[in-house]
């Protein structure tokens, strides 16, 4: 299955924001979602269909103009599964965020079913003076189940400089992944990203989680633990706090 | 290429700081994560797939080209999200810089680069290649770390190099990847990390008392 969604964002001239394109193909539908009346716009990732699958590709292009807010989360957790056999599924998601922008992606976590091959390929680029907050949680194998083979390759650039490269492989061909080095029996893993202004308190935030200043403008959280509920316990404060959440006339997370 | 030189740049005696750090195993010791030399096993192959990986890479990129020394530092920076691992890194390249200078007539690339660029740089000045600093560079992201495990578990050191003997295939298929990849633009580079190393070396940080300095 091939599949293409494209969200653009930009600023309505009011302080408010709007959505200059919203399309999606199954099994990637976008959806505005949330109150009309706020200064950032939310969309909804469904999923229209089972997947990914091997042998999927599917893309996903999220722009945020100057001065524009844009949330994005999904509705449920993606699954990759195994298919029939065929060359890896890809998910590549292309973000641009312009000075003045603000961009929150939270998707709900992935999970990599046995005998799922998956690649997400993330490649975000931030203008100086853009906001940027990126969560990933990947859950490696359904319950009682081993991992499938998933890789993630994520480029996150602020200001015309590389500010995070990391790549996460996990399952039967990635050496070493379940060892003491990379997961240890952790099954779940979660990481935040964040660039431009800031709000996390760098340190440790329990006792398999860490808040890391980047050696650029940004952030990072990353969490393992035995299931999701561990990494959410620890990377949910951070993504409540953070100042793209905030919007005028609405608390700020505490 | 001297074989004897290539045996000089890896030999764990050059006086490069080294063994004042665990690569990060001593907070996967203190978390209970390794105990034994199979749980080191999967500690060093988990290393070979990204920290060796990555450090060879960059070493071999270094060694190829070291007017690319800069930018190579600056991938290396993106790709370790963890201060104190940074600070490591800059502090062995530092110690490394200092005894290469003294052995060979080192380019100038800065006082404090990332380990993996300061052994580049001293490999090209010795007249490696990029292949055999990639070599070194596997070479040394395992050895360290099993030196500091016979310390801080006290495990029977011919147990663990019975187990480099064993890794030593797999230490030479990781510098082939990373020698063919390292003309590639630095994004492209390898960027394989390990989530439990970063954490732990944070909390590592942390301590008032350890053995090893990361």
């Amino acid at each position: 299955m091939r599949a293409e969604a494209r969200v653009a964002a930009e600023s309505d001239g009011r302080g408010g924001t709007r959505l200059t394109t919203l399309r999606g193909q199954s099994p990637l539908l976008l959806r505005r979602t949330g109150p009309r009346a706020s200064a950032g716009v939310t969309v909804h990732l469904v999923g229209g269909a089972a997947g990914p699958l091997r042998g999927d590709e599917l893309r996903l292009e999220i722009e945020v103009g100057p001065g524009a807010r844009l949330e994005l989360l999904s509705v449920a957790a993606q699954l990759a599964l195994p298919g029939r056999p065929a060359p890896a599924s890809r998910l590549t998601i292309t973000a641009t965020v312009a000075a003045g922008g603000t961009l929150r992606w939270l998707p709900e976590p992935l999970i990599a079913a046995a005998g799922c091959d998956h690649v997400a390929i993330t490649r975000v680029t931030v203008e100086t003076g853009g906001s940027l907050l990126w969560r990933d949680d990947l859950v490696c194998g359904r319950h009682g189940e081993d991992s499938g083979d998933f890789v993630a390759d994520t480029l996150v650039r602020y200001g015309g400089s590389t500010l995070y490269r990391h790549e996460l492989a996990v399952g039967p061909r990635a050496a070493g992944w379940s060892g003491p080095a990379i997961l240890g029996g952790a099954r779940a893993v979660g990481t935040v990203v964040t660039a431009g202004p800031e709000s996390m308190v760098p340190g440790a935030a329990g006792p398999d989680a860490a808040v890391m200043p980047l050696a650029g403008p940004g952030m990072l959280a990353t969490a393992t633990g035995a299931d999701i509920r561990h990494v959410r316990a620890a990377l949910d404060p951070f993504c409540a706090g953070h100042p793209t959440a905030r919007r005028p006339g609405a608390p700020v997370a505490a | 290429m001297s074989l004897a030189t290539l045996l000089l740049l890896a030999d764990g005696r050059l006086p490069s700081g080294g063994h004042a750090h665990s690569s990060g195993l001593e907070a996967q010791v203190s978390a209970g994560r390794v105990r034994s030399v199979e749980d080191l096993d999967g500690f060093l192959r988990g290393k070979l797939a990204t920290g060796a990986l990555v450090s060879a890479a960059f070493a071999a990129a270094a060694c190829g080209d070291v007017a690319r020394c800069a930018d190579l530092d600056a991938g290396l920076d993106a790709r370790t999200p963890s201060p104190a691992l940074r600070r490591a890194s800059r502090a062995q390249g530092r110690a490394l810089l200092r005894a290469g200078r003294a052995m060979w007539p080192v380019a100038a690339i800065g006082r404090e680069p990332h380990q993996p660029v300061a052994l580049g740089a001293l490999a090209a000045a010795a007249g490696l290649s990029p292949a055999e600093t990639a070599v070194a560079a596997a070479h040394g992201a395992i050895t360290g770390p099993a030196g500091a495990a016979v310390r801080l578990l006290g495990l029977d050191p011919y147990a663990v190099h019975a187990l480099l003997a064993r890794l030593a295939p797999e230490c030479d298929r990781i510098a082939e990847l990373a020698a063919k990849r390292s003309g590639d633009p630095v994004d492209d580079l390898p960027a394989a990390g390990a989530p439990l190393l970063d954490i732990g070396a944070e909390h590592h940080a942390t301590w008032e008392v350890r053995l090893f300095a990361s």
